[in-house]
């Protein structure tokens, strides 16, 4: 299972044909593997990691610290599962440190994710405080680094 | 008096061919459409870690000579490494030296055993260097052929044949650069024996020994009465992806080691310091580094193995190393013939197997260090090729 994982992390188009060839798997194991996963929620969606800055800005991340107050019985759960259904989220964390939730809002510029935050995020009953941080470049995102495409220095043939 | 102009050469270097991988790589260079499974290294960058705390070394200073055996941290990491993977105790004090790659070793292990005109056998096809570094110590290289239908192993009674009064040392290179081939603990046990009874050294290189995919490496020193009459000969360029560091290292008897030392401190001095630091960097901390490639090398065997198959070359599974050695007699072709065809017409670069021996004839060494995107192109524009000859649409030049 993991090593099915880490190939469809690392390239998510890779073919069950492919996968069983190279892990020395049958098919429909593999198959059935991957149709389990996505049950279980273990394989959430297949998608492609986009470089935005590069693709001509028009998107902006801000990474927001935010202090909650826990809910009885809840802890932070409920809160944070209320915060995630905004579109204008893309990702909360429940984070250990200084502030309670970390989470990471995308807008088409820095005024948008100043809205959504002022106006959605921290009036949501629970919330008591906000730290915006805006992300200015993205030098490495889900392990790999940006701008990484490197001359090749190798001969062409070698011993 | 004009006296006759001498040679400026010695008549072993002007004599000495050129490896065939080096003719090879002539015919590719200018080209940039190519996609290579010529290279003899991985695609990998070395670990960050690795150059990291190089990096700081430089920072701090550490551009020194060193001891002419080698750093003494990266002596002791090695002699626990093998330790702990192998069960061989050596000394770091005594039975270690840190050389300028296995090639280096390999030469200076020569030159440390053979005297004028002793026997070395070395089973074909196999690296390049060996013959040659027999040949530069004044030993007579005597060569064996191992066969595909018994996987390119080594079999006890070829050795046995080739077996003289002046033959004083065995080299043995498994996993096999150029075929893959890996031999088991049990099958190395036979061709110990012969070796402890007619009282040869053997000369191991395992520099492939990491990148081992079925079953575990045997090291040769590890097999009975086998430590006291081998040198193991490794390094970090394929499993750790260093190859331009250039450190490898040899393990042995101190009798030996003791006499390697002293050629390699006139030759070479010791090996580079940053190599070293980085060496020993990647065997204190780099493991899973290691792992993580020889897992990737592993997926990309079996993918380009089967697809080697499917297109019609026939291929021997090789069980180790970064090589598959297909091969291509279905086509009728020599080596050379179908290598540089395959290169005008389809841009694909491979060595001919006879950059290896001449029994290498009629196969050809692909790497599959490289991408799965390259593996996966190149096996189309092979098929491509095949199916060309086969149409009779290309004219080969043999």
């Amino acid at each position: 299972m993991r090593a099915i994982l880490q190939i469809l992390e690392e390239d998510s188009r890779t073919t069950p044909e492919e996968i069983a060839v190279r892990l020395n798997l049958n098919v429909d194991d593999v198959r059935a593997t991957i149709d389990r996963a996505m049950k279980d929620r273990i394989l959430l969606r297949y998608s492609a990691l986009v470089n935005w800055e590069a693709a001509g800005g028009k998107k902006v991340f801000a990474f927001i610290d935010v202090s909650a107050t826990p809910e009885h019985g809840a802890g932070f759960d409920a809160i944070a599962e209320y915060i995630s259904k905004f579109d204008e989220v893309h990702s909360v964390y429940l984070m250990s440190g200084a502030s309670d939730l970390t989470v990471v809002v995308e807008g088409e510029d820095f005024r948008e994710v100043a809205r959504f935050v002022a106006e959605k995020l921290a009036p949501i009953p629970g919330v008591r405080g906000t730290a915006t941080s805006f992300v200015l470049k993205t030098y490495k995102m889900e392990g790999t680094v940006v701008n990484e495409e490197q001359p090749n220095r190798r001969l062409a043939v070698a011993p | 008096m004009n006296p006759q102009k001498r040679p400026l050469a010695s008549h072993m270097a002007a004599t000495m061919p050129p490896s065939g991988i080096r003719e090879f790589f002539d015919l590719v260079i200018g080209r940039d459409d190519v996609v290579s499974l010529g290279v003899g290294e991985p695609d990998f960058a070395t670990p960050w870690k690795i150059c990291d705390a190089v990096i700081d070394s430089l920072r701090n200073g550490a551009t020194s000579y060193t001891s002419n055996h080698g750093l003494i941290e990266l002596r002791r990491a090695i002699s626990t490494d093998i330790a702990t993977r192998y069960g061989v105790e050596y000394h770091p004090e005594t039975e270690i030296v840190v050389t300028m790659g296995v090639s280096e070793g390999m030469d200076v292990a020569m030159r440390a055993i053979l005297n004028p005109g002793d026997e070395v056998i070395v089973p074909e096809p196999c690296y390049v260097s060996y013959k040659p570094s027999v040949v530069f110590a004044g030993g007579v290289p005597v060569t064996i052929t191992t066969y595909e239908k018994d996987d390119f192993k080594l079999r006890p009674e070829a050795l046995r044949a080739a077996i003289t009064p002046k033959t004083r040392a065995l080299v043995i290179g498994y996993p096999s650069n150029p075929t893959g081939a890996v031999m088991t603990g049990k099958e190395l046990a036979q061709i110990a024996a012969v070796a402890r009874e007619h009282d040869l050294i053997v000369l191991s290189d395992e520099i492939y020994a990491h990148l081992t995919y079925d079953g575990t490496h045997t090291c040769f020193s590890s097999l009975p009465g086998m430590r006291e009459r081998t040198l193991i000969l490794n390094g970090f360029s394929k499993a750790y992806a260093m190859t331009g560091w250039r450190i490898g290292y040899a393990c042995g008897p101190a009798e030996i080691v003791n006499a390697m030392v002293r050629i390699h401190a006139y030759t070479a001095l010791c090996a580079p310091i940053m190599g070293q630091i980085g060496a020993t960097e990647a065997l204190l901390h780099c493991e899973d580094e290691m792992r993580r490639m020889v897992s990737a090398y592993d997926q990309r065997r079996r993918l380009f193995v089967a697809g080697l198959n499917e297109i019609g070359l026939r291929c021997f599974e090789p069980r180790g190393a970064f090589y598959a050695f297909p091969s291509i007699e279905a086509t009728g072709l020599k080596s050379r013939a179908f290598a540089k065809s395959l290169l005008f017409e389809e841009s694909v670069a491979a060595v001919p197997g006879d950059a290896f021996g001449p029994c290498g004839e009629g196969y050809l060494r692909c790497t599959y260090a490289t991408s799965l995107d390259n593996l996966k192109l190149a096996l189309e524009r092979m098929h491509g090729f095949l199916e060309k000859l086969r149409g009779g649409s290309i004219a080969v030049d043999e």
